[in-house]
């Protein structure tokens, strides 16, 4: 699978990551090249294979439902870049 | 929009929701976070795990699950042996983690059916199926005088929130809307969710599309947002319908997008995002394991489940002698039917079941009505089932008359005192003894001698007048029926 | 205060010094001022620590001294320790060596330490890393690269760099790191100290800044095995708030030690010594196994794990797809750094982002987006995890016949600074050995074992699914046969 500039760009986009033109040339040819090492998965016959997202046969593992409390709304809001009325702050968000 | 002719006369349409739906649970869906954030002071709901805090991890509620696989149940779904959590990646504000933890391939709940009657018909309304997740924060829009700007409250992330998608089995916008005010129904009956349009606990979405009659082909979708009653489910459909009708009539073709619908206008309008297509890259949660629905869970679910609306309004029928609209008047909301049979268990006479129905749909409907909140119950009105049984007792035995006993239930609602208290202490018992009626009944012919002649020249309603002069003198405590016959025989004799 | 101060060894293992506490020999607040110093001295040679935590050493070390007076504490209590720079530490900057962090302060501890301050270890520091643990050579960090102590022209290996050079620099006798697919067992090979990863499930991760959740663990550094079993069992066992941990409980990890090499079956998989490893390393490793041979365990050939050779893609695949949805919470609206000249949201986001992140862990988000993406799942992620399956079952199968497998951890000794900064791929192979163990859940050990032309080796050890028991008894037998691990680096400082 090649990949072309205009897809490093659309992922870029996805992953909300600026990327200069330079760096998007830079990033193509990168990538492009950690691609080709991946192309050998291919060789591997996994037809009969399930895949595995988790290293344990753990289940069913929950809390009961019972309310702890808030942390104070000021600790939160100290680390925020931007905030007003108690509101982190954003630039306008359009639905 | 020139459109004269029903739409529907050429095209068949078809509509499919997506409800979502916030459980009623103490806590967050992922972590001990206070969950009701209904009237709180914006981000005082919040902890590390809702904020999404570096290093923070997910613990799945156990009670979410439980509502989920509840709800699933009472619409006949299937809940499969294993289900998992995925992660749902798209980058937004008021996502605090950047995606959020939903179900994909895996759900709680798969392949439900309701049936409703709707435009005077029944139906099969078949469900996709009913997932869990996390819903998002809220975003604030406010205005300084240039572009504006957006404010965050992260108090609803994190809230767990059960979304249910059906097939597109929906036709007309009160289809959709009967639809929705049963799952409503079934929520609020089961307990998982107050299921509140107004609060935003109860949300939905639209998908419609049209085909003419016969056309093998859906369709493009169109997904209308932004409904906040029921009142804009009906609107919006309606509008919406008569939109793609006039596109296609023109010849145009009607594109896939997602539209808003705008409540002062009653229009939907585009709200084609900038980004076009989105790619959600949905993969396994991997800090949460997976999930095995025991069989011995969901029987134990199925058996907690509380007798549905129809079947207990079909009950009511039978069993309490109650019309169908009694039945179903009885049975719309939970506690109004248990009310109802825990009146008639106190009471503890078949044939008074219909008495006590129209106690509760006539007087204290009303009173409930009175009190102004659509969630409001018996209860508000400071009143219980006992107080109903013992005011249709009072009536039965003779103690009091039923005159009487709308004034006593009058003193219960302003003191929540019992029927046979305020009846004792104010002393409002039936005047039956004959003698002490008699005494008054004298006294009232001698004081009314034109009625009484009246009577005698057969004016029927001079009696009236007499009874009511008797009911006067009595406070109302005497049947007015034996009073007549006491003054017609007095007079009489 | 103390006017006679006397001297600390600092060539010393955790265990001397929790001795020397006890009897008295010097307190934990003069062993803190002592270690304060040196790793003050350190920090320039090396760069180890992105913050020196001064007052609350200090504070911790008070309260140390205190305990022990009383003759209570655990075998931790007044002994310093470094943590990676990746755990989050309640109001104390947390940076995961990255830009994006700027100015965070967590409001809550890790789990993990927690468990330290709980043993009333003294945290003098957080160590520095490569940026979100993403590195082998610890010149990602957007606080510059750490030094090999051994050569300073040489990297000390990623991305805990930080945790293992101070340790071999003797700066602290203990540290913790992180590992997800080498990062505490490569740097521990190129610094020339001990480093453990334990089993998947084994250590909480709550409150570790997340890379690739489904690979990662916490493991301790140390000079000498029985410090690391210690540290092990101080910050092992199952936490409600991380789901993924296991609930079996923590062994005494060092009840074994007596028994030495005595039956010990080691399994020798021959894809570990491919062509990709280094001559010299290849013959200081076999060394090595004939000690453990003459030394009376067992040595198996036979053993096979013949899909490794596909580990490493599908370990760039599978760590890169988590970390692009972990790492997509950093966004300039909740902490940390933020770029505010944008037009809008999703411009500010994506310039923070495009900033905030070093090159190599926007090449990770990409590759994870990539990998996700519609269109390539399947050949991708999909693909990786089904030979994730693959290479758990030859692990399972491999140590269903032998207690452990011994491999080399890295291929080579420490490479220079620069060297393979500009060739992602080439960096990446230098986990090629530890990397599948990450893939597979197993926990796996790094010892000294010999140098190279004076930079030292590291053998690996790994082991069944939460038998670090074994690992660690196999280890501790292989030192002190050998004594390399008290090997320290003195000719550069």
């Amino acid at each position: 699978m090649s990949l072309s500039i205009d897809e490093v760009k659309h992922i870029a986009r996805l992953a909300r990551v600026n990327l200069s033109d330079a760096e998007v040339t830079w990033m193509h040819d990168q990538l492009a090249s950690i691609l080709d090492h991946f192309e050998m998965l291919s060789e591997i016959d996994t037809d009969e294979v399930p895949p595995t997202a988790q290293s344990f046969e753990l289940t069913n593992v929950d809390r009961p439902d019972i309310a702890g409390a808030s942390i104070a709304r000021d600790s939160a809001l100290a680390g925020a870049p931007r905030q007003e009325d108690g509101y982190y702050r954003v630039r306008a968000v359009l639905d | 929009m020139t459109t004269t002719t029903d739409p529907t006369d050429k095209y068949e349409v078809v509509i499919g929701l997506e409800v979502h739906c916030q459980l009623r649970t103490q806590s967050k869906m992922f972590s001990d976070c206070p969950r009701d954030y209904f009237d709180r002071e914006p981000n005082t709901l919040i902890d590390p795990v809702t904020l999404g805090l570096p290093g923070t991890l997910p613990v799945i509620n156990e009670q979410a699950v439980s509502y989920t696989i509840l709800a699933g149940l009472a619409l006949g779904c299937r809940i499969p042996e294993f289900a998992k959590f995925d992660r749902k990646n798209y980058p937004y504000p008021d996502l605090p983690k950047g995606y959020q933890i939903t179900q994909y391939d895996q759900p709680f709940c798969l392949d439900g059916e309701v049936a409703i009657n709707a435009d005077g018909r029944e139906r099969t309304v078949r469900l996709e199926r009913i997932h869990l997740e996390e819903d998002t924060g809220r975003l604030l829009h406010r205005d300084d005088g240039g572009k504006g700007y957006s404010l965050i409250d992260f108090n609803r992330a994190g809230v767990p929130l059960m979304e249910l998608v059906t097939k597109p089995d929906l036709h007309t916008s009160e289809e959709a809307v009967v639809f929705l005010r049963y799952l409503r129904q079934i929520f609020r009956y089961t307990g998982v969710s107050d299921s509140d349009l107004e609060k935003g606990s109860f949300r939905c979405d639209a998908n419609i599309s049209l085909r003419t009659h016969g056309a093998q082909e859906l369709g493009a979708k169109v997904e209308i947002k932004n409904m906040n009653s029921f009142r804009s489910v009906q609107r919006a459909i309606e509008f919406e319908i008569i939109r793609q009708a006039a596109v296609l009539d023109a010849g145009g073709t009607v594109e896939q997008e997602t539209r808003g619908f705008v409540d002062g206008t009653g229009e939907t309008v585009s709200q084609r995002s900038k980004e076009g297509a989105h790619d959600y890259r949905y993969f396994p949660e991997p800090d949460l394991p997976p999930l095995r629905i025991e069989t011995a869970m969901v029987d134990e679910l199925r058996a907690s489940l509380p007798e549905l609306p129809r079947a207990r309004a079909a009950r009511f029928e039978s069993a309490y002698g109650l019309s169908r609209d009694e039945a179903r008047t009885l049975t719309e909301t939970r506690q109004r039917a248990e009310d109802y049979e825990a009146a008639v268990t106190l009471v503890g006479d078949l044939d008074l079941a219909s008495t006590v129905a129209h106690w509760l749909i006539g007087d204290i409907a009303g009173r409930i009505n009175e009190l102004g909140r659509a969630d409001a119950e018996l209860i508000d009105t400071g009143i219980t089932p006992k107080h109903i049984a013992q005011l249709v007792q009072l009536v039965d035995e003779g103690t009091i008359t039923a005159s009487t006993a709308k004034d006593v239930l009058g003193f219960a609602f302003d003191s929540g005192d019992l029927p046979e208290t305020i009846v004792e202490e104010q002393n409002l018992k039936q005047v039956t003894d004959v003698h002490a009626i008699k005494d008054i009944v004298v006294t009232i012919i001698e004081n009314n001698p034109k009625a009484v002649d009246d009577y005698r020249g057969g004016k029927e309603s001079a009696i009236k007048f007499l009874v009511g002069q008797v009911m006067r003198e009595t406070k109302g405590r005497t049947d007015p029926n034996s009073a007549a016959d006491l003054i017609k025989t007095t007079i009489d004799s | 205060m103390d006017s006679a101060v006397p001297e600390i060894d600092l060539n010393r293992t955790a265990r001397e010094h929790a001795a020397a506490l006890r009897v008295g020999e010097y307190t934990s607040r003069q062993l803190t001022e002592a270690t304060l110093s040196q790793i003050r001295s350190e920090q320039d040679l090396f760069n180890t620590y992105i913050t020196i935590t001064e007052e609350l050493a200090l504070q911790q070390a008070e309260a140390a001294d205190d305990r022990l007076s009383t003759g209570e504490g655990d075998p931790l209590t007044g002994v310093p320790i470094g943590v990676k720079d990746l755990l989050s530490t309640k109001g104390i900057p947390t940076s995961a060596g990255s830009r994006m962090l700027e100015g965070y302060r967590p409001t809550f501890n890790c789990t993990v330490v927690d468990r330290l301050q709980q043993s009333g270890a003294v945290i003098v520091g957080k160590t520095n890393l490569d940026e979100f643990a993403m590195g082998s050579s610890n010149e990602h960090s957007a606080f510059g690269p750490v030094r090999n102590p051994w050569d300073t022209t040489r990297v000390p290996g990623g991305s805990s760099g930080g945790s293992a050079a101070t340790v071999a620099a003797r700066g602290v006798p203990l540290s913790l790191g992180t590992d997800t697919g080498g990062s505490i067992r490569q740097p521990a090979a190129l610094c020339g100290v001990v480093g453990l990863k334990p089993t998947y499930g084994r250590v909480s991760r709550y409150g570790v800044i997340a890379f690739a959740s489904s690979l990662e663990q916490v493991g301790p550094f140390g000079r000498d095995v029985h410090d690391v079993a210690d540290l092990l069992t101080t910050i092992a066992g199952q936490d409600s708030l991380d789901s993924t941990t296991v609930p079996e409980p923590v062994p005494d990890y060092k009840a074994g030690f007596e028994r030495g090499f005595e039956g010990l079956r080691v399994g020798v998989p021959a894809e570990f010594f491919g062509s990709g490893l280094d001559e010299s390393v290849r013959s200081v490793v076999e060394t090595a196994i004939e000690r453990f041979e003459t030394a009376g365990a067992s040595i198996d050939r036979s053993v096979e794990i013949p899909t490794v050779q596909a580990a490493l893609p599908a370990y760039y695949i599978i760590a890169p797809s988590e970390a692009s949805a972990n790492l997509a919470r950093y966004d300039g609206v909740k902490y940390g750094y933020s770029f505010k000249d944008g037009e809008s949201v999703d411009e500010e986001m994506s310039m923070t982002r495009g900033y905030g992140f070093g090159d190599e862990v926007k090449r990770r988000i990409m590759i994870g987006t990539y990998a996700l993406s519609a269109g390539y799942y399947d050949a991708y992620y999909l693909k990786a995890q089904k030979v994730r399956t693959l290479i758990r079952q030859e692990f399972a199968m491999a140590l269903s016949k032998c207690d452990l497998l011994l491999t080399p951890t890295t291929p080579s000794v420490a490479f220079a600074l620069g060297e393979k900064i500009e060739a992602p791929y080439e960096m990446y192979l230098s986990d090629l050995y530890t990397l599948p163990v990450n893939i597979a859940g197993n926990p796996a050990i790094s010892v000294p074992c010999g140098f190279v032309q004076g930079l030292p080796v590291g053998l690996h050890l790994i082991g069944r699914p939460f038998d670090e028991a074994t690992l660690l008894r196999a280890a501790n037998a292989y030192q002190e046969e050998t004594h390399w691990h008290e090997q320290a680096p003195q000719s550069k400082y």
